[in-house]
């Protein structure tokens, strides 16, 4: 959501729950907002997105319980949606061999500018796929979907809702250089397109592998790409907050100057579009049996100026006790404006916003379903 | 055939709960349905041409236990929800919310 300028911009909000998707449509001051939806009522949304290179079209990887994987486009900013002919689905197994099927596309990356109607889908179990035609057709990358599946073997694959492939990242400079991040098997880059992978996972910690500096493994919840700065990477981990400054391939623990009470284990990561160094994220409980909620049911979201070196709380508005919040990976987002707004929903239905860069916060929205995926964007 | 279709899937089939179907198999009928109401197919069968966990076919009153099944014409085909909730598993578990 690069830098926009506030004045005249409408702010978009996507949101995906596991009963369907709504849209907030925000006015230039942010204050007033109108409900558009539900759409797709009681479909599970994974992740729904707007392509910003033309700013109306919008994927949205749904299912419901029962029936299978779909991905939704929209050419009209999410006025009548129509479903992709070919989504995500892995290559026919040969005979009498058992093949990996899509259980549900976890992860949508458009491409970069200069990739029109090109995006990227990472699945659960773990998949990565293409599509070139903006959603309506997808195709596996076999390098990634049979060779370092290969690799990363079982790792993952017995959590409940299984593995998922996320954090699909493009350096901006060369879009052959991808980054992604697979919960659970850790982050890894490739130099190709994807044809091969290298694991990125040095000075990660995997505390719940008996290996305690493996390879591969690890648990990233979601990483960040800093648009301005490439080479900046971040992850919010299962076993810390992260950052990493390429060519170096040794990741700091930068959560370990989060106050101790708090902990630095969380689903989402923010960072600001205009500042490589400043960043958010959203502490949960991952102690003892992880409740994934507030700690001590007091959320906070808390921000660093320094890439990590220090942290600040950020609660003003949000409920001082006995709230008990969940926030997943994707339920994040800032809208890129001026100052930059900041969203986030939880697993208990409400949507929370500020407009000054986490100073005060709102609540926007009660009484949503679960909350899967929150997504900001500008528009002109 | 008399193919019953389950309401998830009526937004292929126009809002119709039964449609005419043909085909000696259930793979036939399948891809029949296919041609005439594109994208049902994968709803109810994955990549891998196993039927998904949650969704049950019968031939007659038998359930199908694979594509191979053969049907006849004077048969009715059911596609059907199992009873199931809609929620296979918990949520992400160890990696998420």
């Amino acid at each position: 959501m690069a830098g926009l300028k506030r004045s005249k911009r409408r702010t978009l909000l996507m949101i995906g729950t596991r009963k369907g998707a709504f849209l907030f449509h925000g006015d230039p001051s942010r204050r007033t907002w109108r409900l558009n939806g539900p759409h797709l009522l009681g479909c599970i949304v994974h992740h729904l997105v707007l392509d910003p290179r033309d700013n109306h079209t919008m994927l949205m990887a749904t299912r419901t319980g029962h029936l299978g994987p779909v991905i939704m486009r929209s050419t009209d900013r999410g006025r009548t949606w129509t479903e992709a002919s070919l989504p995500p689905a892995f290559a026919k197994a040969p005979e009498g061999q058992r093949g990996r099927a899509v259980d549900h596309t976890f992860w949508l990356s458009p491409g970069l500018p200069s990739q029109p109607g090109l995006w990227w889908a990472g699945t659960s179990p773990h998949g990565l796929f293409r599509s070139q035609d903006g959603g309506v057709t997808w195709s596996g990358i076999e390098g990634f979907n049979r060779d370092l599946v290969a690799r990363i073997g079982t790792i993952g694959q017995d959590t409940p809702d299984g593995a998922v492939t996320h954090s699909i990242l493009v350096d901006p400079r060369d879009p052959a250089h991808l980054y992604v991040g697979l919960s659970g098997g850790g982050s890894f880059e490739s130099l190709d397109g994807g044809a091969s992978w290298r694991a990125l996972n040095s000075g990660v910690a995997a505390t719940f592998l008996p290996d305690k500096d493996p390879e591969i493994g690890h648990d990233p919840h979601i990483m960040a790409l800093h648009p301005l700065k490439p080479d900046r990477l971040y992850q919010q981990n299962h076993c810390g907050i992260y950052r990493l400054d390429r060519p170096g391939d040794v990741w700091t623990r930068i959560g370990m100057n989060m106050p101790k009470t708090v902990g630095d284990i969380g689903f989402p990561l923010v960072l600001h579009p205009r500042d490589p160094d400043t960043l958010w994220v959203i502490p949960m409980d991952g102690t003892t049996v992880w409740p994934r909620t507030s700690p001590g049911g007091k959320p906070a979201v808390y921000r660093s100026r320094n890439a990590g070196k220090s942290w600040e709380r950020q609660d003003a508005g949000l409920p001082m006790r006995d709230a008990w919040l969940t926030i997943k990976r994707q339920a994040f987002d800032d809208d890129g404006g001026e100052p930059l707004g900041l969203y986030f929903g939880t697993t208990s239905g409400e949507i929370w916003m500020s407009t000054d860069e986490g100073k005060r916060w709102r609540c926007l929205a009660r009484h949503l379903p679960e909350i899967y995926t929150v997504q900001a964007a500008s528009l002109g | 055939m008399r193919v019953f279709i389950a309401s998830p899937l009526y937004s292929y089939t126009g809002g119709r709960g039964e449609v005419e179907g043909t085909g000696a198999t259930v793979a036939e009928m399948l891809a029949d349905l296919d041609r005439r109401f594109p994208g049902i197919r994968r709803r109810i069968v994955d990549e891998q041409d196993r039927v998904r966990p949650h969704m049950r076919i019968y031939v007659g009153t038998e359930a199908a236990p694979d594509l191979d099944q053969p049907v006849r014409p004077s048969q009715e085909v059911h596609i059907l929800q199992s009873l199931s909730g809609g929620r296979r598993r918990s949520p992400e578990a160890a990696c998420s919310a």
